[in-house]
């Protein structure tokens, strides 16, 4: 589905990504840890789509396709989501018009008639009990005023709605509490298929809890240092990091 | 003779020409202060550049014309401003049409609405009406600075009268349509009175309409009594051909406990220029100040907002926002007063801006006086181009970048939009914003002039 072969990219000549090596497989959930500036945001918005952020080595490939060359909105339309770890507040769109517009650019992508009215709010109706978010929420202007987990939850409910292929959620855990929570991790495991995969970025451990990943990787330092089965996020969680920026460090010395 | 004291002689001359004229369709009250306020005009003079509240607008190019002016309106005319239907869907108000600044002469020139309201012409309440004329007519629009308040106060010979008594909840709103349309070039003046009594609930509509192609300038003035506890709304919506120029002044006097707002609705116009003055008047009112305009080539949009904090414990907030594309330009001045007795007051104040391109300039002045301690008072202004993280976020959920622009600015348009509270008209409103962006023509089905 994805592979991404010895990418690096920089933010304002400052090199972030210094060579990483990946392949998801369709059903895969692939858990990306490590400690704060290690790169995990900038290869979530790469792989986004983010103008600046500057790809200077490196091939990533998405279903056979040269994902380094798509805009974002065509990323998107592919089945490509990212979960923001700052979702933006706007205000004066509607929650209503701004997934109506989504839902019926992708529709229009895979060369279907847009919803009808009925048929969307259905849609709206299902998809928000299935993540089990306030329903006033959707009749609001997009994340504003929304609480940090209202916002989080938002996002899933997006997800839900646009039921990509590839879903890569950055820090969406972060600032969670244990509620929303388990309503984050209970959304990506009901729309969990054999035939879609997640990346899930995350700093800590607690998120797998609930969402069991098949691989995780330690990003340290722009270059992925190690990939582990699901034991690696709790051996993370008892020693830190520390450990890894040591092994890290006697590589190179070695 | 320098270029300014020239156009003050041209309009002294008009003055002489037509005071009779004017004077003899007036009231005796209405004319009693035409000479005073001529004589200040005099004075004062046309605003130029040099008056802190125009810095930002250039008004010689359409004073600085020979207008066939004061034409009176005959009664073939009003028969066709009549048949204009404002074609808003679902819109129920009762209307009233002025066309080139006067009422018409055909039906009657003052009526009743079931709950007791009056609506008609100013000059024939002034007749009836004449106590209530001579406690509110000129009340309210004082200015020290403005040469064209007191211009029109000495030539201005008609508009519209309203009269809601105490208690009365109109659940209708009134609609007055201004018209506009001439063979020839024309200047007009029209002044307003609308009082809403004690504890009465009111809506006014104020469309403004240009229906033939010449070059036009208007000069109105609005003066407004809010009783007591009364509740008042005033939105205005401005649709004009880029050859017009429109000039209003609207004072907003509050009593106590009563609460009023302003919308001013800029979606075309040449040279369009709304003054907005809101004196609060008493403790406990609230006063909300909104505007919003779209401009494009050469057009030039500007704002003043005058917001006087007389009396303790009153609200005000000013939210005006401005997209400007092309070459075009605009300004805002937001004026806090806050008197030496206002304690407890909570003023905001709020001016984003939108340039589309380079040339588009805009600006944007606030200014704050506060002589009492405790007051809360906030503002800020931005002047941007598209917020790049929102359109990013559109983008990242297979919107594409042209659809996502628009809806940004839509919503950044709609955030004054949505604070009208008569439903059809924030549909329309919505409906000939989204019309605006898109790059469509956003006039009314029944405008016959191609604003272009």
């Amino acid at each position: 589905m994805l592979i991404i072969n010895n990418l690096k990219a920089s933010i304002e000549g400052k090199n972030i990504l210094k060579g990483i090596t990946l392949e998801v497989k369709p059903g895969e959930i692939h858990a990306i840890m490590g400690p704060n500036g290690s790169g995990k945001s900038t290869l979530a918005a790469v792989l986004a789509g983010r103008e600046f952020v500057e790809v200077t080595e490196g091939i990533v490939t998405y279903f056979g396709k040269n994902l380094l060359e798509m805009a974002a909105e065509d990323r998107a339309k592919e089945g490509i989501f990212l979960g923001f770890q700052y979702p933006i507040e706007i205000p004066g769109v509607s929650m209503v018009n701004f997934m109506k517009t989504a839902v019926n650019e992708h529709r229009k992508h895979k060369g279907l008639d847009p919803l009808s009215a009925s048929d969307f709010l259905k849609m709206m109706r299902e998809k928000k009990e299935m993540v089990e978010i306030d329903s006033k929420l959707a009749n609001r202007s997009v994340n504003e005023g929304f609480s940090g987990g209202e916002k989080k939850k938002n996002e899933i409910f997006q997800m839900a709605m646009l039921e990509p292929k590839l879903a890569i959620l950055d820090e969406t855990d972060s600032g969670l509490d244990i509620d929303a929570l388990r309503i984050v991790a209970n959304g990506v495991n009901k729309l969990k298929r054999p035939d879609n995969s997640f990346i899930v970025i995350t700093h800590y451990q607690r998120l797998l809890d609930y969402i069991i990943p098949d691989v995780v990787h330690v990003l340290y330092d722009g270059r992925i240092v190690k990939t582990a089965g699901k034991e690696l996020a709790l051996e993370l969680e008892e020693k830190g990091y520390d450990w890894i920026k040591k092994e890290v460090e006697n590589n190179i010395i070695a | 003779m320098n270029g300014k004291s020239e156009i003050a002689e041209r309009y002294s001359g008009l003055y002489k020409e037509n005071i009779d004229k004017i004077s003899g369709i007036s009231s005796p009250y209405i004319n009693s202060f035409r000479e005073a306020a001529f004589e200040k005009f005099r004075e004062l003079g046309i605003p130029t550049k040099k008056n802190e509240a125009y810095k930002y607008t250039n008004l010689n190019i359409f004073f600085d014309h020979d207008y066939k002016s004061y034409f009176m309106p005959v009664t073939s005319d009003f028969v066709k401003a009549e048949e204009f239907r404002c074609d808003v869907a679902d819109l129920d108000t009762h209307g009233i049409v002025l066309l080139n600044g006067f009422y018409p002469t055909i039906n009657e020139k003052l009526r009743q609405l079931p709950t007791g309201v009056w609506i008609g012409s100013l000059n024939e309440a002034a007749v009836r009406f004449a106590d209530k004329i001579e406690k509110h007519y000129g009340k309210y629009a004082k200015t020290e600075t403005d040469g064209l308040i007191h211009l029109n106060t000495a030539m201005a010979s008609d508009g519209v009268f309203i009269y809601v008594p105490e208690g009365v909840t109109l659940t209708k709103p009134v609609q007055i349509v201004n018209l506009v349309q001439s063979d020839e070039d024309m200047f007009n003046q029209h002044r307003n009175l609308i009082i809403v009594e004690k504890n009465a609930e009111f809506s006014l509509i104020i469309c403004d309409h240009t229906l033939s192609p010449q070059k036009f300038l208007t000069n109105a003035v609005t003066e407004i009594f809010v009783g007591e506890n009364a509740h008042f709304d005033i939105i205005r919506v401005q649709n004009e051909h880029n050859a017009a120029c429109k000039i209003t002044h609207t004072f907003i006097h509050q009593e106590r406990n009563s609460v009023a707002s302003s919308n001013n609705m800029t979606l075309h116009g040449g040279l369009i220029r709304n003054s907005t003055y809101h004196y609060l008047g008493g403790e406990g009112a609230e006063s909300y100040s909104y505007g919003l305009f779209l401009a494009d080539k050469w057009q030039h949009i500007d704002n003043f907002v005058n917001v006087e904090h007389a009396f303790p414990h009153c609200t005000s907030n000013q939210l005006f926002k401005g997209v400007l594309d092309d070459m075009s330009t605009g300004a805002f001045n937001g004026r806090i007063l806050v008197r030496p007795d206002a304690q407890g007051t909570l003023a905001y104040q709020k001016n984003n801006n939108i340039l589309l391109t380079d040339d588009a300039k805009m600006d944007t002045k606030p200014q704050l006086e506060i002589y009492a301690d405790d007051v809360k008072c906030s503002h800020g202004a931005t002047v941007g181009q598209l917020d790049g993280d929102a359109l990013f976020y559109l983008q990242s959920r297979g919107i594409n970048k042209r659809e996502a622009r628009l809806m940004l600015m839509f919503g950044f348009a709609h955030e004054v939009i949505q604070n009208i509270k008569i439903e059809a008209l924030r549909e329309r409103m919505d409906n000939l914003v989204m019309q605006r962006l898109k790059g469509e023509l956003s006039r009314c089905a029944s405008c016959m002039v191609k604003c272009g």
